[in-house]
């Protein structure tokens, strides 16, 4: 079991009012991915629900009991840090063995956990190594196998893909979405990388200024941003957002995804100027330049003839143009009034 | 040209380390030098570097006269003890200003620092007195309570800047996986200090067994350490350069034996910070 329940819970540090009043369900085997700018209070929240910082008022349930006041260690949940914590005096064995030495395992149950644990995160040949021996990948394995030996009812992750290079970052993330399937216990995962939450969550919660904007499946949110704040932070590129002021039927902006934009050098609704064109082989981002407008960005294929200074048309798919009002609320689009 | 340059201010920096190096050892060596003189030679008004007769007839003096290993034991005692006494306390005091700050933590730690800005004289007579009263004049126990108290200052400041080091999220990570404040302090937080610890205790044996004013003051015959053993070659009759020599070398060996030994832990402590 691992269901949370946060009710009303906020947070403030002196006059400053960190996570403001907050609702949220995490349900039992869920994969939900906070995610924000920096300074958001998403890392504040995750540190509330471990435990390690205390909670200005409401009330946080873990399997429906009240751990509002419950001490880390007494929650039954495991977390792994940004800078992976390990503990440098220590081999890899007896960091992972740390958390059942203290909850008095008998010594031939603790072996065969790490065994277990140094299989699934293949760290068998590290076991006696300590972690200034380690790579950024490997550390973050142990302190994975760390949090895994402890059977935690939920697992909190506080950004612990930051340290590592891009491409350990992806194998990575494929490795804790793995592990979540296999061990279908529950995660909260902070990170401020939209491109991790999207490919990760089964619900992501995407927070802004202390509170959380929108929660919702990674498609709901691409495709149903509840306002512009949402829209700009799911998806990469970022949305183009055009301001519309003299529209007169409630609308102040239009938002459009790159990938929604056609771009043509003989028709199209806005006339432009290429400038910094960016070949990712499979696609490409190009940079064009609307008199009135501003720079719009426009996702095309990998084998876009267009090149700087090209004069080019730009047109949006009708009915994928989100319009918001002033407050920045997403208003129905045209298709559904 | 680069080369030439860097080569210049390396040559700079050589020299002028040995320099300032030197300057620092000098009245070492000539109170190692003193002490294998005559005391003729010690005060003689041309005194000579290293042409004279040499002699350790100072040393055969100073043991003779004076129980000299029972002032060494008092300097064992009172600088080990309290220093051991010291860490007792200033560990938990580091932590808690280190990890569990609050708005008054820096003020604090402040005010502890500003007690070494204050003349040992102006605290003489209320201590005098109350040792007086508490029957600690003259005893082991007196003067490693007064130099706990003297040098805990400085404990708590280098553990306090050395627990800083530490990132706080190994603690915490202690703490989620069932560490009690204990266990987070005995199994994790000494283990991974343990260099910038020793240097603590190292550092300030060395200073409580250089510590002079207040041994002078409190002890007499039973718990005088060695430098008071020095200032008894000091009397009314006059100075006798070279036993007094002899005297301090016999003092300070024992402790430049250490630093000698240690320097790479303390180097080490000094330097701490690459836990991360």
């Amino acid at each position: 079991m691992g269901s949370i329940t946060l009710k009303q819970v906020t947070k403030s540090f002196g006059d400053v009012n960190v996570i403001k009043p907050l609702d949220l369900d995490i349900k039992d085997g869920e994969f939900i991915v906070f995610v924000g700018p920096s300074g958001c209070g998403k890392s504040t929240l995750l540190r509330m629900i471990a435990g390690l910082e205390d909670t200005t008022s409401g009330n946080i349930e873990i399997d429906g009991q009240d751990a509002t006041d419950t001490p880390p260690a007494k929650r039954g949940l495991a977390m792994v840090f940004q800078s992976y914590a390990l503990y440098p005096h220590m081999t890899v064995r007896n960091n992972i063995a740390f958390p059942l030495k203290r909850a008095k395992v008998a010594p031939a149950e603790i072996e065969q956990k790490i065994a277990s644990a140094a299989k699934i995160l293949n760290l068998g040949d590290y076991l006696d190594r300590k972690p200034g021996q380690l790579s950024g990948g490997q550390r973050q394995r142990v302190a994975i196998g760390r949090a895994i030996v402890r059977q935690p009812s939920a697992f909190l992750f506080d950004e612990p893909l930051s340290n590592l290079d891009a491409s350990l970052r992806v194998n990575m993330r494929l490795e804790i979405s793995e592990l979540h399937k296999s061990l279908a216990t529950t995660m909260i995962y902070v990170t401020h990388d939209q491109v991790e939450a999207m490919t990760m969550a089964d619900r992501i919660a995407v927070f802004n200024a202390g509170v959380i904007e929108q929660v919702g499946t990674p498609l709901e949110l691409y495709q149903n941003p509840v306002n512009r704040f949402v829209a700009g932070f799911i998806g990469s590129p970022k949305m183009n957002f055009i301001d519309i002021p003299t529209a007169n039927d409630g609308a102040h902006s239009i938002g459009v995804r790159p990938e929604h934009i056609k771009i043509s050098n003989d028709e199209g609704m806005w006339a432009g100027n290429v400038g910094v064109v960016e070949h990712l082989g499979s696609e490409t981002f190009l940079h064009v330049h609307v008199e009135k407008i501003g720079t719009l960005t426009v996702k095309s294929d990998g084998d876009c003839p267009f090149t700087y200074g090209d004069k080019v048309f730009l047109s949006a798919a009708q009915n994928k143009i989100l319009r918001f009002d002033k407050t920045g609320l997403t208003l129905p689009s045209l298709t559904e009034i | 040209m680069a080369i030439t340059s860097s080569h210049k201010s390396k040559l700079i920096y050589t020299v002028l380390a040995w320099t300032i190096s030197g300057l620092i050892f000098f009245p070492i060596l000539w109170t190692l030098l003193t002490s294998f003189k005559t005391e003729a030679e010690a005060i003689s008004a041309s005194p000579s570097l290293f042409m004279f007769d040499w002699t350790l007839e100072n040393y055969r003096d100073v043991l003779e006269r004076s129980p000299y290993f029972t002032h060494f034991w008092n300097s064992v005692v009172i600088s080990i003890g309290s220093s051991l006494l010291g860490l007792l306390i200033a560990i938990p005091a580091a932590w808690s200003m280190a990890f569990v700050q609050t708005k008054r933590t820096k003020n604090l730690l402040m005010w502890m620092l500003s007690t070494k800005m204050l003349p040992p004289v102006g605290v003489l007579i209320p201590i005098y007195l109350l040792f007086r009263d508490f029957g600690l004049l003259d005893t082991k126990l007196g003067l490693v309570i007064v130099m706990t108290l003297i040098n805990l200052p400085i404990m708590v400041w280098m553990l306090y800047t050395y627990f800083r080091e530490i990132p706080s999220e190994i603690l915490e990570a202690s703490r989620m996986d069932g560490a009690t404040i204990i266990e987070e302090v005995f199994h994790v937080l000494l283990p991974i200090a343990l260099p910038g610890i020793a240097s603590t205790l190292l550092l300030n044996v060395i200073l409580a067994w250089n510590e002079a004013f207040w041994t002078l003051i409190l002890t007499a015959a039973n718990a005088a350490p060695l430098t008071a053993f020095i200032a008894s070659y000091s009397s009314p009759e006059g100075l006798f350069y070279a036993k007094l020599s002899a005297a301090s070398a016999m003092a300070i060996v024992p402790i430049l034996i250490l630093g000698w030994f240690s320097q790479k832990q303390l180097v080490r402590g000094l330097s701490f910070g690459a836990v991360k």
